[in-house]
């Protein structure tokens, strides 16, 4: 029997409901894969604690976050695995709560009154960008919460309620100011790009080229974004025709302009010119091209070439987690780090709560990737500085190793902040911020 | 002298970038009156071309054509570019002729919609969006005929499109299993296009150093000139596109077939966006980004120009790159060195690149009050469309 016209629609029909059927269920098994990895191994724990993991996991600032927030979850499924947090002789499970700061800085510090008033998470590791940190620091100061950030920055800030587990200015870029006077000449041409970072770290370098004897020949920014560099390109030739030292703080893809045509115009390692970036890791390194950066140098906490048993395993689990192409970086270690610090930081002080936790916390240390660092009472930690020249195949050779340098949340090349410092174990109202 | 001869050479430089992004802008909007707000997209597809095709260079032919890849590529980027203004005039932008306002919002999200589509395609993502469109357009085919002309009808199209997508949708999160087809193709970082070593060095003529890069990208902005010169003054397509600009209800009622000369209007214009995409690969990165760090400056260039006429965006182009490289690179100081100390103080304050930008900015809003139809106004009356 030849089905009738109406059976035919009838079978399209069941064909049409049963292909919505199944992707509408595919469509929340996608969904629920996250939830699903978080309640692996179930077994054996006694109890939870919720951490926020607030970072852009959309926008400009996806490509650079996306690497940080990754290390952190690896980190809490480490943790997990080897037991959780002990408190009290109970294990308490690590689940992260994640929001999405969307490269927008009011949206940070929305999600992270979301994070500690409905979500009541016990910390929240977060930021990138001084903005975004800048946008969060007022709510965690008002309800007197706990945010650790990941970042190395301009430093100028010392607060009660954000531990900092990337390099103040004393960790980066001053070393590499000092190592640049010293090995490859006093004049200074400094290139960034036009907000907050760039501006503050020149102003700290500007003054210590004052202090050290070096010679400030130029400075220019440009917008982010812009990929016009020819005037500060016939900047430099004039202001530094035989070679010299070109300090760069340009951020995202200004960079790649800036370099291409730098290698076009001659201005090159081999011509002379001794050139440092601060926000240029492996990462970027691969998206700009290494033939672009051969013999360039950057200042870093930690290296993916660091020759060291617990840098080769990092490596080698952030590769195995999320694919054979990715490389490490120092932002993405500082970000691994910090998970472990607040989970040493809450076994130490017995306790998950906020308070107790930063009391504890001064003082913790963890074996990181990088090596051994420790919290100190100004809420940063010690960190190894290295300086390292860009290879052919795009990683870092390591030229020069300071060892490990306390940090200094106050500058203390800058006029303003000179002689100041920030101590929270001393019971005083200003502790933040006092004179020596 | 040898100054004079290096802020025109720069400004040559920054200018024939101007020219090149802008004049793709100048044939859509100038003649068609298109603001195209994804002009910059299609630049960015045209970067990316380049990057296809280097990476097919390296991979699959000899390493001694690899030098030649970029002239290669700019062929194939104008095609690409142009066809996907094609589709974008088929699709959305016939839909909206004479009403700005709306061709500006909607052109506007295709911009975000093509930064989005390179930031996640991938092998599942692609198969997916494939099967969506084919379903989307067959499945009406197979339905009874007397389905689509019911009063529900529109419901019913509706209804279509959503069974597609999520049927495409769920092809995607099953083949997205894969970890090999869910690898981004692009992923949001930026690409690196590696210029070949011609065009990696300079050339110091006198006392003036000229990146050949640089030089390329004159030799090929001064060809485009020449090509869409010729393409719109002594070809029959062109002087059909002329004939519609100036009076459209005319040339339709003596027998010019309008819909094709604004289709064919955008793909060159279009075309042109891929050759510039081209071209900034040699000087930037690639990325979803790139397209809107260009965008602006195009309509700047084609409004300062004069609306529909290319002698102006080629002066204005110019002009604004010796202006900004003179304001940016502080050589107004060593041009004039005698200059009075107020005037010196201001020109030093200018002499970043971000201050420069404001600077010509605002001269160019100053200029505009004098002459609000840009350099060379459009001669004569056109008739509205």
């Amino acid at each position: 029997m030849k089905p009738t016209s109406t059976q035919k629609t009838a079978f399209r029909l069941l064909g049409g409901a049963t292909a919505l059927a199944t992707s509408l269920t595919l469509v929340a098994c996608g969904g629920g894969g996250g939830d699903k990895m978080a309640s692996d191994g179930g077994g054996g724990f006694d109890g939870e604690v919720k951490v926020g993991i607030l970072h852009s996991r959309s926008g400009t600032m996806a490509i650079s976050e996306n690497t940080v927030a990754e290390a952190e979850l690896m980190a809490i499924e480490e943790i997990n695995k080897a037991g959780g947090v002990k408190i009290d002789g109970k294990k308490l499970k690590i689940v992260p709560v994640e929001e999405d700061g969307a490269s927008d800085w009011p949206t940070f510090a929305e999600k992270a009154k979301k994070l500690i008033d409905q979500d009541k998470v016990d910390v929240v590791f977060g930021g990138w960008t001084s903005a975004s940190r800048k946008a969060m620091l007022p709510v965690f100061e008002a309800k007197d919460h706990f945010l650790f950030y990941p970042i190395q920055y301009e430093g100028q800030e010392c607060s009660k309620n954000i531990f900092y587990s990337g390099a103040t200015p004393n960790q980066q870029a001053e070393p590499a100011v000092s190592w640049l006077l010293k090995n490859k000449g006093k004049d200074f041409f400094l290139v960034g790009s036009d907000y907050v970072y760039p501006r503050t770290a020149n102003t700290i370098m500007k003054e210590q080229l004052k202090a050290e004897g070096g010679n400030l020949v130029g400075e220019d920014y440009l917008p982010l974004g812009n990929t016009e560099v020819a005037p500060i390109i016939a900047k430099i030739k004039q202001a530094l025709p035989k070679g010299g030292v070109i300090v760069n703080t340009l951020n995202g893809d200004s960079n790649v302009a800036f370099f291409k045509q730098m290698k076009a115009a001659g201005i090159t390692p081999a011509n002379g010119y001794a050139i440092m970036s601060f926000s240029i890791a492996e990462e970027e390194v691969a998206a700009i091209g290494p033939e672009y950066l051969e013999g360039t140098y950057a200042a870093w906490n930690f290296f993916q070439s660091l020759d060291t048993p617990a840098s080769k395993k990092f490596t080698a689990d952030f590769k195995a987690k999320y694919g054979d192409k990715r490389v490490t970086n120092d932002p993405a270690e500082s970000a691994y780090n910090m998970v472990y610090l607040w989970a040493k930081g809450a076994e130490k002080a017995n306790s998950v709560d906020n308070k107790k936790v930063r009391e504890a916390l001064i003082g913790v240390t963890f074996d990181a990737p990088q090596g051994p660092i420790e919290v100190q009472p100004n809420h940063h930690t010690t960190e190894l500085v290295m300086i390292g020249e860009v290879q052919k195949d795009g990683m870092f050779k390591i030229i020069e190793n300071q060892g490990i340098v306390k940090p200094l949340a106050w500058n203390q090349f800058v006029p303003e902040t000179k002689g100041y410092t920030c101590d929270w174990t001393q019971k005083r109202p200003d502790a933040g911020k006092f004179k020596m | 002298m040898d100054l004079l001869y290096e802020t025109l050479f720069n400004g040559l430089a920054i200018g024939s970038v101007l020219v090149l992004a802008a004049l793709g802008l100048a044939v859509v909007f100038g003649l068609m009156g298109v603001i195209n707000m994804a002009h910059g997209e299609l630049m960015m597809i045209g970067a990316y071309t380049t990057y296809v095709v280097q990476n097919i260079f390296k991979a699959s032919l000899p390493e001694g054509l690899f030098p030649i890849y970029i002239l290669v590529s700019i062929p194939i980027a104008f095609l690409v570019s142009g066809l996907a203004g094609l589709l974008l005039e088929k699709t959305v932008i016939r839909r909206l002729y004479g009403r700005p306002l709306e061709t500006l919002l909607a052109t506007w999200g295709v911009s975000l919609i093509l930064q989005q589509f390179v930031r996640s395609v991938s092998g599942a993502f692609a198969i997916g969006l494939v099967l969506a469109v084919v379903l989307g357009l067959v499945l009406p085919r197979l339905t009874p005929r007397a389905w689509w002309q019911q009063r529900w009808t529109p419901i019913l199209a509706v209804g279509n499109w959503i069974v597609s997508g999520l049927v495409g949708i769920a092809m995607a999160a099953v083949l997205g299993q894969q970890r090999a087809l869910d690898e981004p193709w692009f992923s949001a970082r930026n690409l690196d296009v590696t210029a070949p070593t011609w065009l990696r060095g300079s050339i110091d003529l006198g006392a003036v150093n000229m990146p050949t890069a640089r030089l390329f990208i004159i030799a090929l902005t001064i060809v485009s000139l020449v090509a869409v010169t010729w393409f719109l003054q002594k070809s029959v397509w062109g002087i059909r596109i002329r004939s519609v600009t100036q009076n459209r209800p005319m040339s339709d009622c003596l027998g010019i077939p309008t819909e094709k000369v604004d289709a064919l209007t955008f793909l060159v214009g279009s075309g042109l966006a891929g050759v510039a995409g081209v071209a900034v690969t040699l000087l930037g990165s690639v990325g979803p980004n790139l397209g809107g760090n260009y965008i602006v400056d195009c309509f700047m260039v084609v409004v300062l120009g004069g609306v529909g006429k290319l002698m102006g965006t080629v002066v204005a182009a110019l002009g604004i790159g010796v202006l900004s490289y003179l304001i940016g690179s502080g050589s107004l100081l060593l041009l004039w060195p005698a200059m009075p100390s107020g005037l010196n103080e201001l020109i030093t304050f200018f002499a970043t690149t971000s201050m420069a930008k404001v600077l010509v900015f605002a001269i160019i809003v100053v200029f505009l009050q004098f002459r609000p139809a840009g350099i060379f106004p459009p001669k004569g009356r056109l008739v509205e469309a």
